[in-house]
């Protein structure tokens, strides 16, 4: 499975390929594509927020309202997701000792929904943020980029339930009989459960989608209330999907985690049954909680009380993920590679990320976070300090098996200390602001208050931080994969043990590996 | 410790903690939405991008609203367009503005001055904008 760097095969028979592997780079270069796409969005926004009452970059909010808006699409469904996927392309099938994917075609089909919708998404440049409220997006959003966001999001949401089918099938019915399931890896165990929840959750965004696009056209008025329908409708809708969604998000890098603490500890995992357990709890109990979005909009107070008990239900699953991995590197030999720098990084911010989070659920705090930078620090230690950190740590861990090279540890190391350092900066200083009540989604702020002009400016060069690390990462990516030295294969970073994945796998075109 | 009491310890911690979290809210919030009966009615509109405050007495005010100190008001907020959400962050008070409904809010500023309001709710174009003040005046 080394990659064709070494023996080289034309572009497009990869591109056309079935082959789970290969659809797994596509996924892969597809989604760290989109990661730098987005980022450079992310960074026009934190420059722009660096001087209040300037057009610097942004000249008007228009542009800043779309900006944002597909800054936050593309992390979640351009990056996130098809990165999740395309590991789990590569591993499922192998953890789960099968040939391929259960429905190679249906993969790749899949997978080349994802250009499509991406197109959409960008050529549409929609103002409506990435929850899109109605009315908002159905009386005032400019078309055509919310009916270009539309198509985009719903053919999206296609291709995830048909991966997830893909998935589902490829653990639970091509499964080596002699495997039993509670022994699959936990990361497919991660892949398993987050793919049965898209098919519960998704189809309910998607009738959203269709009910926005028929008010959209006036054809309806389920969520207009100058037509007689309700907004508050289509926020629950949306959040019965996009709450579970987070999980979604999360668990495939928890899955990530969970195949390199042990083996970096030089230790066995301390439970997998645990690890199954939380998975599939948090699977369930995820599901009870979305009306925490929605303390807000007005609802009774036995309504909130129900949905805070179900957010904060599903809190001990996630606390069982941390223990497992503490116990796990207890008394461990452990070796600080670059993939364990990131692993147990991501857990600390997974960790903090879960403290904030259990403090927005507790309803007379929200209604302090609720719609300012605070929510935009939570969420955002999730989706770098603990998905962004669990994949990068990943794709390190992966980077010998795919290429067959070593990465160079210093730059990693580099890498780290500024992905680090610039997250914990940037986003810790956007839960003050947030205290301090600056709204979040807003094109510009006034000089009256001095701590929210300091307070962003803190952020914006944490965020620079972090930008910088991505420069260092993606250029060691590409240059350590044609540069780097020969990786020893049986051991790439000499801490013993057998590794069952990914050197035994064969590539689809002339074959083997040699490994 | 064996392999599994330590981890049903931990567990067992943190479902404690969680539960001090969830009675804590409970009870503030109960407290918190416990309209004093003598509360005077303020209603807000929110529209695209300024606010409007209505008194009992019909006076009018767009974007600066003045009250009296040590005296409880509570707010019926309305939407004209589409949602926003009125936030005087000094004071804690913060409900959306939802076309077609009507929320509430209450207060009781106890301090003199002049306080930022504040939409809180992705509104469109100028939602960074939708900046107004409240002003607590004393009471003769
Ligand atoms: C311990 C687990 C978690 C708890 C208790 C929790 C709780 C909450 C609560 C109560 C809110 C609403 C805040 C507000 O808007 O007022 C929220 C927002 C959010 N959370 Fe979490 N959360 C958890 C995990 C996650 C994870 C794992 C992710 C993503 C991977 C995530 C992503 C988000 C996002 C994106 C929002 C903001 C959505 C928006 O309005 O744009 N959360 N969370
Ligand atoms: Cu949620
Ligand atoms: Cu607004």
């Amino acid at each position: 499975m080394v990659l064709e760097l070494q023996k080289p095969r034309p572009v497009w028979q990869i591109m056309f390929s079935t082959h789970h592997t290969d659809v797994g780079y596509l996924y892969l270069v597809f989604g760290i594509t989109f990661l730098f796409m987005g980022g450079v969005l992310a960074m026009i926004i934190r420059t722009h927020l660096f001087f209040p009452g300037q057009n610097v970059l942004v000249s008007d909010s228009a542009t800043f309202n779309r900006i944002f808006t597909v800054h936050g699409l593309t992390m979640l469904f351009l990056f996130a997701l098809p990165v999740a996927n395309g590991i789990g392309n590569i591993l499922v099938p192998i953890m789960v000792r099968y040939k391929d994917m259960a429905y190679p075609k249906l993969n790749a089909i899949a997978f080349w929904m994802n250009p499509v919708g991406a197109a959409l998404l960008w050529l549409g440049f929609a103002d409506t943020t990435w929850v899109s409220y109605a009315p908002y997006s159905i009386i005032r959003a400019p078309g055509p980029a919310a009916d270009m966001f539309i198509f985009g999001m719903k053919i999206l949401g296609i291709s995830s339930i048909l991966s997830s089918i893909n998935f589902v099938v490829t653990v639970l019915k091509c499964k080596h009989p002699d495997l039993p399931l509670r022994r699959v890896p936990l990361f497919a165990w991660s892949m398993l459960t987050v793919s049965l929840m898209t098919i519960v959750a998704m189809p309910t965004y998607a009738a959203a989608l269709i009910m926005m696009l028929t008010d959209r056209l006036g054809l309806s008025g389920f969520f207009n209330p100058f037509a007689g329908g309700d907004p508050i409708a289509y926020l629950h809708l949306f959040w019965f999907t996009f709450h579970p969604e987070v999980y979604i998000f999360l668990l495939p890098a928890i899955g990530m985690m969970y195949e390199i603490i042990p083996r970096f500890s030089r230790k066995p995992l301390y439970s997998q049954a645990s690890g199954v357990f939380a998975f599939v709890m948090l699977g369930i109990i995820g599901f009870a909680s979305w009306g925490h979005h929605m303390y807000s909009t007005g609802m009774d107070f036995t309504t909130k009380v129900v949905f805070m008990i179900g957010t904060l239900a599903a809190v001990p699953a996630s606390g069982m993920h941390v223990f497992n991995f503490l116990a796990t590197m207890w008394g461990g030999r452990i070796r600080f590679a670059a993939p364990m720098k990131f692993a147990v990084g991501g857990i600390a911010l997974f960790f903090s990320a879960g403290a904030g989070g259990v403090l927005n659920s507790a309803m007379p705090l929200d209604f302090i976070s609720h719609g300012t930078y605070w929510v935009v620090g939570h969420m955002h230690l999730f989706l770098i300090g603990t998905i962004g950190f669990g994949f990068v740590a990943m794709i390190y861990y992966m980077f010998p098996y795919v290429t067959g090279r070593m990465y160079n540890e210093k730059w990693a190391s580099a890498h780290f200390v500024l992905m680090f350092w610039g997250t914990v900066q940037t986003f810790f200083t956007q839960h003050l602001l947030g205290l301090e009540g600056m709204p979040r989604r807003v094109y510009d702020y006034p000089t009256d208050f001095t701590s929210w002009t300091q307070l962003n400016q803190i952020s914006t060069v944490g965020a620079w931080l972090i930008g910088a690390s991505f420069v260092i990462f993606l250029a060691s990516l590409i240059y350590y994969s044609a540069k780097g030295k020969p990786a020893n294969m049986d051991d790439p970073w000499g801490i013993g043990g057998k590794y069952y994945y990914p050197v035994s796998a064969k590539n689809p075109h002339g074959g083997h590996s040699g490994y | 410790m064996g392999h599994d009491t330590a981890e049903w310890v931990f567990v067992a911690i943190v479902i404690a903690v969680l539960c001090y979290v969830g009675v804590d809210s409970w009870m503030i919030q109960k407290e918190v939405e416990d309209v004093p009966a003598d509360a005077e009615i303020i209603k807000v509109t929110g529209q695209q991008w300024y606010w409007s405050f209505e008194h009992p007495n019909g006076t009018k005010e767009v974007n600066t609203l003045h009250l009296k100190v040590n005296h409880a008001y509570k707010f019926e907020i309305y939407s004209r367009d589409v949602m926003h959400s009125f936030n005087i962050p000094d004071w804690v008070v913060f409900e959306d503005a939802v076309p077609g409904h009507t929320n509430h809010a209450w207060f009781a500023p106890n301090e003199v001055g002049t306080y930022p309001i504040q939409c809180r709710e992705y509104c469109g174009l100028l939602h960074y904008n939708m900046r107004g003040s409240l002003v607590v005046e004393p009471n003769t």
